[in-house]
């Protein structure tokens, strides 16, 4: 297994290439150049709710807006639509986002661990998420109770996951001083794709392969026709 | 690196089979195109991509001289997160020691995410030595595997095959690895693709045992980072109990805030996307979720002696997106292959010699794999002046000199076959440093012009077999120009013509400038040239 000699020696080597022949004194990384943007544009808040929109639809999400009172109704027809024989909820989602739901639903807990073949089982998961990314159109989970463990928004076949208005900043920049890098993220944009066969984009080959986003509004939906999406590069 | 590839023909003689593959040639030119287009608009969207270039550039070259600094913060992080680090020198040690957590499982067959490290180190060869199954679960390595084949290109490893001939793989040969594939299946990369995930699921769900590259670890936090398209990385990563990650200790980046660079410019240079399908981030171990095991495997097998050379070491930064690839004339004839490594096109041609040594004919060849073109560099989101490096390697080959070879210093001979080349070389330095030597040998060459030969003698004939030789103009230029103005000519020597290759170190300054002609480029020139393809 692993012999101390092995990372002594590497380390020597790593000295003797830099001319260090110590251990170098603690680096000083304020001198890396980071003159870089923090947001690519100047967006109104409804802007870069398009933004994420049109994002999350160009990589063949289906986005779907609602406002907080209409959602358990949106979520419940969606599972209608979608067939859901059985769906599977993580503990901390807000119980009154599924009042309307009729269909057989079992929710994880948090001291076990899900059975992936029990998964294997059931058609969808509905989440919160911890964040999303207008620019790129990343939705962020990190295992948080309303988002539970990573395998359950892995192995069915559908994903409903909910982003609130709160939870959605412009970029990437913005989005990782809000996270917590120790808990494990699963940052997705759009559904599982491959280009291996002639580059031909076909989607899901191992994840959810239809993934369903709401985006809670304060107002009612925004009719298409005021949906002015930006460019990234604006 | 590993024996798997060793007693490859060298580049010459397998670029001379290659290129003559034409279904190769078709795809490669295909996607290499495709992908180069959209990435030209991916980048667009950024304004500021020089300003990343240069800060990821920045980040890379600051790691990697406090490179031991690092490490061993890696090291207490992932420790204090319930992970336990290993140090391998070589690729044998790293399979050594991956091969040894399995047995002590008591597990025989593993789920693999797509991972260049692993090829390196021959890991699927070694574990099946030792009695241990290695699942490739990403399609393009599924489909490469069960043709018993090598992978050809970085981002899409079975490039070179079409879909009726993926649909021949599958149905041949799924059945000797786990569930068949369906009765009748049409070579509809719908088809194709769900014939695989019926197929690899069985695995996933099986499967005790995950192995994994890293695309990124974070120092500060102990945190992996891995980029992924089809969530085949997100099974391996969460469904096993133990999980295993081999990776090079290039891979490391100081702070969890480096990310927002990466994340930036990684996917946008490698698959033209504003960011790839799935990302996954952990740190160690976490109660009931995802395995409750992990090993990080920390690998050298010759990135110490890289970083030795401070031309080549630039060679780490590489986060590889393979955007050199898809921009590279040679690349896109030859295609991935004939590099003999699992590193293809400019980044494996300046790699591969550094990793391996000089030793061998076909890595002595690598550094002639290219045109010195350019478009490599520019395209580079970590902007290593690949032929930079790649003249330093013909001239370490061909003259010898001080290098490093497993932690020792040494100095290397001229590579055989190559003195020939030196002789010209020097013969050619020594006339170039001396103006009225080359003015008479050009004022020679052309008052001898009808007496020139149609074909070369000596091994050079290979090259005047197939193309005429281009006639010597009846003046020098010298001549002419003396003839047409009243002024000779100043020797400008220098400025103006390439500076790609002139900038000999890569400072943040450096790259940034340079960046600028990849990222804010909207005439066609700057874009055709520059702007090329996409991973792990
Ligand atoms: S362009 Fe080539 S050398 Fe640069 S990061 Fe990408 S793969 Fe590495």
């Amino acid at each position: 297994m692993t012999t101390n000699t092995s990372r002594d020696e590497i380390l020597r080597r790593i000295r003797q290439a830099l001319g260090t022949p110590t251990p170098t004194t603690p680096p000083d990384p304020t001198t890396i150049p980071r003159n870089y943007l923090t947001t690519h544009a100047h967006r109104t808040p409804q802007q870069t709710t398009n933004l994420l929109a049109d994002n999350l639809t160009d990589y063949r999400a289906t986005v779907h807006r609602t406002t907080e009172t209409h959602l358990p109704h949106t979520i419940a027809n969606l599972l209608t639509h979608h067939g859901t024989q059985r769906a599977i909820t993580p503990p901390g989602l807000p119980p009154h986002w599924l009042t309307h739901i009729t269909t057989p639903l079992t929710t994880t807990t948090t001291d076990t661990h899900p059975d992936p073949h029990t998964l294997d089982t059931i058609d969808t998961v509905i989440t919160h998420s911890a964040l999303a990314i207008a620019e790129t159109g990343t939705i962020i989970l990190d295992a948080s109770p309303d988002q539970g463990h990573r395998a359950i928004t892995l192995i069915p076949d559908h994903h409903i996951c909910i982003i609130t208005p709160d939870h959605i900043v412009e970029s990437l920049p913005q989005a990782l001083p809000r996270l917590n890098p120790t808990r494990p993220q699963t940052w997705i944009s759009g559904p599982s794709a491959t280009s291996d066969i002639e580059l031909t984009r076909i989607e899901g080959v191992h994840g959810p392969r239809t993934l369903d986003v709401i985006i809670v509004t304060a107002e009612p939906s925004t009719a298409p026709a005021e949906t002015v999406s930006d460019e990234p590069s604006a | 690196m590993s024996g798997t590839y060793l007693g490859l023909p060298s580049f010459p003689k397998a670029a001379h089979d290659s290129t003559r593959d034409t279904q190769l040639r078709a795809n490669l030119t295909h996607a290499t195109h495709t992908i180069r287009t959209k990435r030209a608009t991916a980048i667009n969207e950024l304004t500021d991509w020089p300003q990343l270039r240069a800060a990821g550039a920045a980040i890379k070259d600051h790691t990697l001289h406090h490179l031991d600094h690092y490490l061993l913060q890696l090291e207490a992080a992932v420790t204090a997160a319930g992970g336990t680090v290993h140090w391998a020198l070589d690729a044998n040690e790293a399979n050594t020691i991956a091969t040894q957590i399995i047995k002590n499982t008591g597990e025989t067959e593993v789920v693999k995410i797509k991972s260049m490290t692993t090829q390196e180190t021959g890991l699927n060869h070694a574990l099946e030595t030792a009695g241990i199954h290695a699942y490739e679960t990403d399609l393009a390595e599924l489909i490469v595997q069960l043709a018993n084949d090598k992978p050809s290109h970085i981002l899409v490893p079975a490039i070179h095959k079409n879909r009726t001939e993926i649909r021949d793989i599958f149905t041949t040969h799924m059945t000797h690895w786990g569930r068949p594939a369906p009765d009748n299946l049409t070579d509809n990369p719908t088809d194709l693709a769900e014939a695989a995930r019926l197929h690899l699921r069985e695995k996933f769900l099986n499967t005790k045992i995950g192995i994994s590259g890293a695309n990124f670890m974070i120092a500060e936090t102990g945190t992996m980072v891995i980029l992924e398209s089809e969530g085949n990385g997100r099974m391996c990563l969460t469904l096993p109990d133990t999980l295993i990650t081999i990776a090079g200790i290039e891979k490391i980046i100081p702070t969890y805030q480096d990310l927002e660079v990466f994340l930036q410019t990684l996917p946008r240079s490698s698959t033209a996307e504003r960011m790839n399908p799935y990302t996954s981030l952990w740190t160690g171990t976490t109660p009931h979720d995802g395995p409750h095991t992990f090993h990080l495997i920390l690998l050298d097998n010759g990135r110490t002696d890289t970083l030795a050379d401070t031309t080549g070491q630039q060679a780490l930064r590489c986060i590889r997106c393979s955007a050199c690839l898809n921009v590279c004339p040679v690349y896109e004839r030859a295609g991935g292959h004939a590099y003999g490594s699992p590193y293809p096109g400019p980044i494996g041609a300046i790699l591969t010699p550094q990793l391996r040594g000089t030793t061998t004919p076909l890595d002595t060849s690598l550094p002639y794999a290219s045109t010195l073109c350019g478009a490599c560099y520019d395209v580079c989101p970590v902007a290593i002046n690949i032929p930079q490096v790649l003249v330093h390697l013909r001239e370490r080959i061909t003259q010898g000199g001080p290098t490093t070879t497993h932690g020792t210093r040494t100095t290397i001979q001229p590579a055989k076959g190559h003195r020939l080349e030196r002789t010209t070389m020097r013969a050619t330095r020594w006339t170039l440093n001396h103006p009225t030597a080359l003015q008479h040998a050009h004022n020679l060459a052309t008052h001898t012009r009808h007496l020139h030969p149609q074909h070369l003698p000596g091994p050079a004939h290979h090259w005047t077999d197939t193309r005429n030789l281009p006639p010597l103009p009846p003046h020098t230029f010298r001549h002419w120009w003396q003839h047409h103005h009243q002024t000779p000519p100043t020797t400008n020597t220098g400025k103006g013509t390439d500076t790609r290759s002139e900038t000999a170190t890569d400072t943040g300054t450096d790259t940034g400038t340079a960046g600028t002609d990849t990222g804010t480029g909207t005439g066609t020139g700057t874009n055709t040239q520059t702007d090329g393809g996409p991973q792990q």
